[in-house]
């Protein structure tokens, strides 16, 4: 696919929700190519915008950077040798001297020899720091879930270990448009977060795409589906899940409010909170590992604030307390007809 | 190819080693020849033989999507891990990253359990739980098999530390690549080998790419052998089988009395690093064609065996239709091999899973233990 070669300058218009955009300048992307546009217009508006990680050179594993090294140069699209904890670092060091760092980490599987570097450097520098310093300009890239044949390398979500960190931000998209405007608005946050892309939607996701700089606001949850019975709760590929269950629950009668997350933490809890309180039923799912999710967070707020209105437990509807596995997969993940159980269990309550 | 023929009265082919390179080690203490055996010759061609199939055997069955997920094949490497099974034994401990199928052969699976893994069958080395880059032997003390790069490397140290705290006249050969040797675990562990005199020989398998980034645009000191800095080094041409056997055995004797080696030895992959990689993006056809023609490690074997008259061309072909015919019933039986059952999902979690609390998806199919 051709790189686009006009990119609107005139600054960046920021929304709340993707169908405020009233572009009709727009064009079919997936996800990857979503992501493409996204720092094409980052490292065209801002020169001080810097993008490196592993094969980020020729266009990366999953073509995210293509095109953009014959646009800007090595100078700021460059590859680094095969160190995570290095590539971490070596941003937060870079944002921290005012460069805006988009480090990329080509498997989220990969992100841990980084871990110390993000959770003790890079979330607490302004702490620490008595605001003296910051890396706010970090944004790291990883790819994100599972993807059909990773088995137990190629398919974590480790999102729940930085959502455990106060100091950072963790954003998960659903779909091209939120990608693109998500991951326009965490380059552009001043605190450092953690994008994460998931690997499955690269390809398969495709949508009208607005060519604009637009950015969506983070640390906003949007209902994608409205609905009176039951809350489902998920992001990134589970949005997709969720749609098919809430499906097969209309047909009995159920109708499903969906609501994407996006940003993981801080998570918008109002929005969620609304929700429960006109539904009194709500389903959390995720595909990692079920004890410590970000399910059990979501519980245990929402019950706190929706007590008296709830008419079921919350369920969480997600992967095994095993490592991610081989063949085992399809069994592992959390799919519509589990949800789709969870719903009936919940609304027969 | 040079290599000098002499005869002794036991058959017995001295084969002169290539030259070595060096650091903080003396020339002279390397040999400059080895010498091999009609039988052992025909052994090597013929494991060496059964390696190359099996790995061209497993890129049919990922193409026909038999194998599924990630593969990484290591045709044209085979001499490395023929040499360390004649330069190691058994009780030598063996660690490996991803490209490890056919250290698994070496080390004891058959390549009916090591096809059934990758096609994620019951019958495979790890009962198909670990798939492709997880292949491991307690009784050959083979410790895997890993995804993540370079986390093998502090993994094989502590190996080494056991065997030396446990007197063992024993070594842990440490084996990575050259995008490896960037990762900031080998330092550490190579600095406290090096502290404690530990029995561990880091060995890189330098087939010249990290994925498809060359040596020189990812590493400022590409001798790798020198990447030890205080810890002496070797070059070897990894496609010389004898040069690897020999260069073991002597890095062994190092290790058990002195500490910590590192090896480099120049190889090359004829596949892209996995199946996902069709490996000319970043080398050209004629140079991958060109390493076949000159540096093949299977040919070199070859062309011994003709030179000296051990076998004829009709007898190496033979072996050539045996071996293939063995992996041909391999994977004829892995194809009908079944599954492993839903069961072992949520099995070997724990060692003592019956007495842990294993949360289902749905709460109800939870696996509780007896005693709650």
């Amino acid at each position: 696919m051709q790189l686009l070669k006009r990119v609107h300058q005139f600054g960046s218009t920021k929304h709340r929700f993707a169908s405020d955009i009233g572009s009709t300048n727009r064009q079919k992307m997936n996800l990857f190519q979503a992501i493409n546009n996204a720092l094409d217009i980052e490292l065209g508006a801002n020169p001080k915008a810097l993008l490196f990680g592993e094969d980020v050179k020729f266009g990366g594993v999953f073509r995210c950077s293509q095109g953009l090294n014959e646009k800007y140069g090595t100078d700021r699209v460059f590859n680094t040798p095969l160190c995570e904890q290095g590539i971490g670092a070596f941003g937060i060091g870079l944002a921290s001297v005012g460069y805006t760092a988009i480090a990329e980490i080509q498997f989220g599987d990969y992100i841990f020899p980084a871990f110390d570097q993000i959770v003790n450097e890079a979330a607490k520098f302004r702490y620490r720091s008595g605001n003296q310093f910051n890396c706010g300009s970090l944004t790291i890239r990883s790819t994100w879930g599972a993807v059909g044949h990773g088995a137990l390398y190629h398919s974590q979500s480790p999102e729940a270990y930085f959502a455990h960190t106060p100091g950072l931000k963790v954003v998960v998209p659903r779909d091209p448009i939120q990608a693109k405007g998500l991951l326009l608005a965490s380059i552009r946050d001043k605190n450092p977060v953690i994008f994460f892309e998931p690997k499955a939607l690269y390809r398969n996701a495709e949508d009208e795409v607005p060519l604009d700089d637009y950015e969506l606001e983070l640390s906003k949850a949007e209902v994608v589906q409205q609905g009176k019975h039951i809350t489902l709760i998920g992001y990134g590929t589970s949005i997709r899940v969720l749609r098919e269950a809430s499906k097969m629950a209309e047909k009995d009668g159920v109708s499903c409010e969906i609501i994407d997350l996006q940003t993981i933490y801080p998570y918008d809890g109002q929005t969620l909170v609304d929700s429960v309180k006109k539904t009194g039923r709500c389903i959390i799912t995720h595909e990692a590992p079920q004890t410590c999710g970000m399910g059990a967070e979501l519980s245990a707020f929402i019950q706190e604030k929706c007590f008296l209105h709830l008419e079921a437990p919350i369920r969480r509807v997600t992967g095994y307390d095993t490592p991610f596995p081989l063949v085992h997969e399809p069994i592992y993940l959390p799919d519509k007809f589990k949800i789709y159980e969870a719903i009936k269990e919940s609304v027969n309550y | 190819m040079i290599f000098r023929i002499s005869r002794s009265c036991f058959s017995s082919i001295s084969v002169k080693l290539p030259p070595f390179k060096v650091h903080h080690l003396e020339l002279d203490q390397l040999p400059q020849t080895a010498t091999t055996t009609s039988s052992e010759l025909l052994a090597y061609y013929k494991s060496m033989q059964l390696q190359r199939r099996m790995e061209i055997a497993c890129d049919n069955l990922y193409k026909q999507r038999l194998i599924r997920g990630f593969l990484h094949l290591a045709d044209g490497q085979e001499s490395i891990y023929e040499g360390l099974h004649a330069g190691l034994t058994f009780d030598d401990c063996v660690i490996t990253a991803y490209r490890d199928h056919c250290i698994a052969l070496l080390r004891g699976d058959t390549p009916h359990q090591i096809i059934a893994e990758m096609m994620a069958k019951q019958t495979g080395s790890t009962k198909g739980k670990g798939g492709s880059m997880h292949y491991y032997k307690k009784a050959t003390n083979f410790y895997g098999g890993h995804g993540i790069v370079g986390a093998q490397i502090p993994l094989g140290t502590g190996l080494a530390f056991a065997q030396k705290y446990l007197k063992k006249p024993n070594v842990t050969l440490i084996m990575f690549g050259d995008g490896a040797a960037n990762q900031g675990q080998l330092y550490e562990a190579a600095n406290m080998a090096q502290l404690w005199h530990l029995p561990a020989i880091y060995f890189i398998e330098n087939n010249l790419f990290g994925m498809g980034t060359s040596i020189d645009r990812a590493s400022a000191n590409t001798k790798f052998y020198t990447r030890g800095d205080v810890i002496p080094g070797i070059q070897i041409d990894g496609n010389n089988v004898f040069q690897v056997r020999e260069t073991l055995k002597f890095a062994k004797k190092h290790c058990l009395e002195k500490g910590p080696i590192f090896i480099e030895a120049m190889t090359y992959r004829y596949h892209g690093h996995s199946m996902s990689d069709p490996g000319v993006t970043y080398r050209t056809r004629e140079e991958v064609q060109q390493q076949r023609k000159t540096r093949d490690c299977i040919n070199y074997v070859k062309n011994i065996i003709l030179e000296n008259k051990v076998a004829d061309e009709p007898q190496l072909e033979e072996i050539d239709n045996s071996t293939q015919n063995e992996i041909d019933i391999a994977v004829e039986q892995a194809k009908v091999d079944p599954v492993p059952p839903s069961t072992e999902l949520t099995t070997d979690v724990y060692v003592d899973n019956e007495n842990h609390f294993i949360r289902g998806i749905l709460y109800k199919d939870s696996i509780v233990p007896k005693s709650q």
